[in-house]
């Protein structure tokens, strides 16, 4: 009998040291700057001086909602940092055009099977005042995400993407930057902080350049598209996605308006 | 003290999962690389879970050692068992099958402390030997699989409908057992106690779990966990110990048919 939980507590320690082991995920793993893209191929570049632009808006179409007042009372530094005024929820913000402002518009299909270039500058997504800043941003697949905390609290990123690496990782007060990357096209990835649970956002993950989000006055532009016919959609985190059909020649400059119903 | 102390386990096991704050801790088995790590927001709650999981380990160990019993040390097994998929559940991250195993074991682990106190409180009464009332095992497995169904809806792998269909079978075959019981043993104290236990346990638990599906619902928008579905969700959880565990106690109790009565 003792011989069987000797090797039981052999078995428990040496599974205990197994879950400290193994490989980084393969998607979170830390990209070089300036990589080649995959394939080693040359990648296209948006031909800004010849190529399409689209530019539009998201408006909103219903009574403006009201705001929810964020309780931050978990953690007295988030609450230190919005002491002039509560911090409100971004889910849906409306602009005072009325306009949506963190609309993801980006080209979902109809462009020719290429490579892309992916820029060598990093997307910030920044940790302040207990909030993720800003509260949508879209980068290019294998694009840098920099992870920044400004607060003097400890904070953890934890991404929960379908089709990518999930990963979570701890962020101290003061500590480095953290540069991430995703490996695969993901329209959207939902990002939460589990120590603040109120902080939210999101990250459109996409295999092209072609993509914007919509800021302070709800517009877009997307340049530097070839000729074609695209499917071009607009996402939004409260009121899902909007799909149209767009056909651009060389040099059009054409608008694409969206709207979302309250 | 086992047994209270198991149950403390799974409802801050409960308050870790409702407070969306399972991986606010994402290193193991230290966290945040101390063995105390800061105290703030989500961390407190799986701080205190992982404080308590290593409490009932000692404890287990404790009790295996001073009754000598296979059963106790089952129970140990499994506690450590739980332990290591507790590691990997926040080491891992991803697999979405893991926090439904842990909350599945955890309720195992809490049957079978159940289990070794009835047993001792039978044996104090008259030795027999181990039998299982079938009515009541009927009971145990089908709360167990309510369990799985509910645990599953809890960490998103399952929708809610099989849970709600099968909490009316699990009703129905609880009602069963207990009538079993109480028609053939009205005149028998422990047996007549155990049966109302379970049916009263059984009941309880149906609202709270209408309670907490409406609690959920109302609090969607809400932008981090309320405290009333949290309450309802976390009453939930540990009325559904109480109720797998009065199922094996009633099991046993009736299981044990020749027992005098004190």
């Amino acid at each position: 009998m003792k011989k069987i939980w000797i090797g039981f507590g052999l078995a428990c320690v040496l599974s205990l040291a197994g879950c400290g082991g193994g490989n980084p995920p393969e998607t979170a793993k830390k990209a070089e700057p300036g990589a080649a893209p995959a394939g080693g191929g040359a990648a296209a570049m948006p031909d800004e001086a010849n190529g399409a632009t689209i530019t539009g808006k998201v408006t909103f179409d219903g009574t403006k909602p009201k705001g929810k007042t964020i309780d931050m009372s978990a953690n007295p530094v988030c609450t230190k940092a919005h002491a002039t005024a509560p911090a409100m929820t971004e889910d849906v913000v409306v602009n005072d055009n009325g306009t949506l402002k963190y609309a993801f518009v980006w080209i979902k299909s109809g462009l020719p099977d290429q490579t892309w270039q992916v820029p060598t500058t990093a997307v910030t997504l920044d940790q302040n005042g207990c909030m993720y800043k800003p509260h949508v941003i879209g980068v290019m697949a294998g694009q840098q995400i920099d992870v920044k905390n400004s607060d003097p609290t400890n904070h953890n990123i934890h991404p929960q993407p379908q089709t990518n690496q999930e990963w979570n990782e701890s962020q101290p007060p003061g500590s480095a930057d953290k540069m991430q990357t995703f490996a695969r096209q993901e329209v959207m990835i939902p990002v939460k902080c589990n120590i603040h649970p109120w902080m939210r956002s999101y990250i459109g993950v996409v295999s092209h350049p072609f993509f914007a989000v919509t800021g302070d006055d709800g517009t877009f532009t997307i340049k530097g598209l070839p000729p074609g016919t695209y499917t071009i959609e607009a996402w939004h985190e409260k009121y899902g996605t909007s799909d149209q059909t767009i056909t651009v020649g060389a040099k059009d400059s054409k608008t694409q308006d969206f709207s979302f119903k309250g | 003290m086992v047994a209270v102390s198991t149950l403390l386990l799974v409802i801050a096991g409960g308050l870790v999962t409702s407070n969306d704050a399972a991986q606010s801790v994402p290193d193991w088995p230290l966290s945040y690389g101390k063995l105390v790590p800061p105290l703030e927001g989500g961390i407190r709650f799986e701080f205190a879970h992982r404080v308590l999981a290593a409490t009932v380990t000692i404890l287990t160990l404790i009790l295996a050692l001073w009754s000598r019993s296979r059963l106790a040390w089952v129970a140990f097994a499994a506690v450590v068992a739980q332990a290591l998929l507790g590691g990997a559940v926040v080491t891992l991250v991803a697999p979405k099958w893991m926090p439904v195993a842990h909350a599945c074991l955890a309720q195992l682990v809490f049957g079978l402390i159940v289990a070794i106190v009835v047993r001792q409180y039978c044996a104090r009464r008259k030795r027999v030997e181990m039998s299982l009332d079938p009515a009541g095992t009927s009971a145990c497995a089908t709360l167990f699989v309510q369990t799985i169904l509910g645990a599953a809806v809890r960490h998103n792998v399952a929708g809610i409908v099989p849970h709600i269909v099968f909490a009316a079978v699990a009703t129905l075959v609880v009602m069963w057992a207990g009538v079993q019981v109480l028609m053939h043993h009205m005149e028998n104290p422990p047996f007549r106690r155990s049966a109302i236990l379970l049916l009263s346990l059984t009941f309880s638990q149906v609202f709270l779990g209408m309670g907490a599906y409406m609690s959920r619902i109302l609090t969607a928008d809400d932008p981090q966990p309320m405290p009333i579905m949290i309450s309802f969700t976390v009453a939930h959880v540990a009325v559904g110990s109480l109720a797998f565990g009065a199922a094996i106690a009633m099991a046993i109790i009736v299981g044990h048919g020749g027992m005098t009565v004190a």
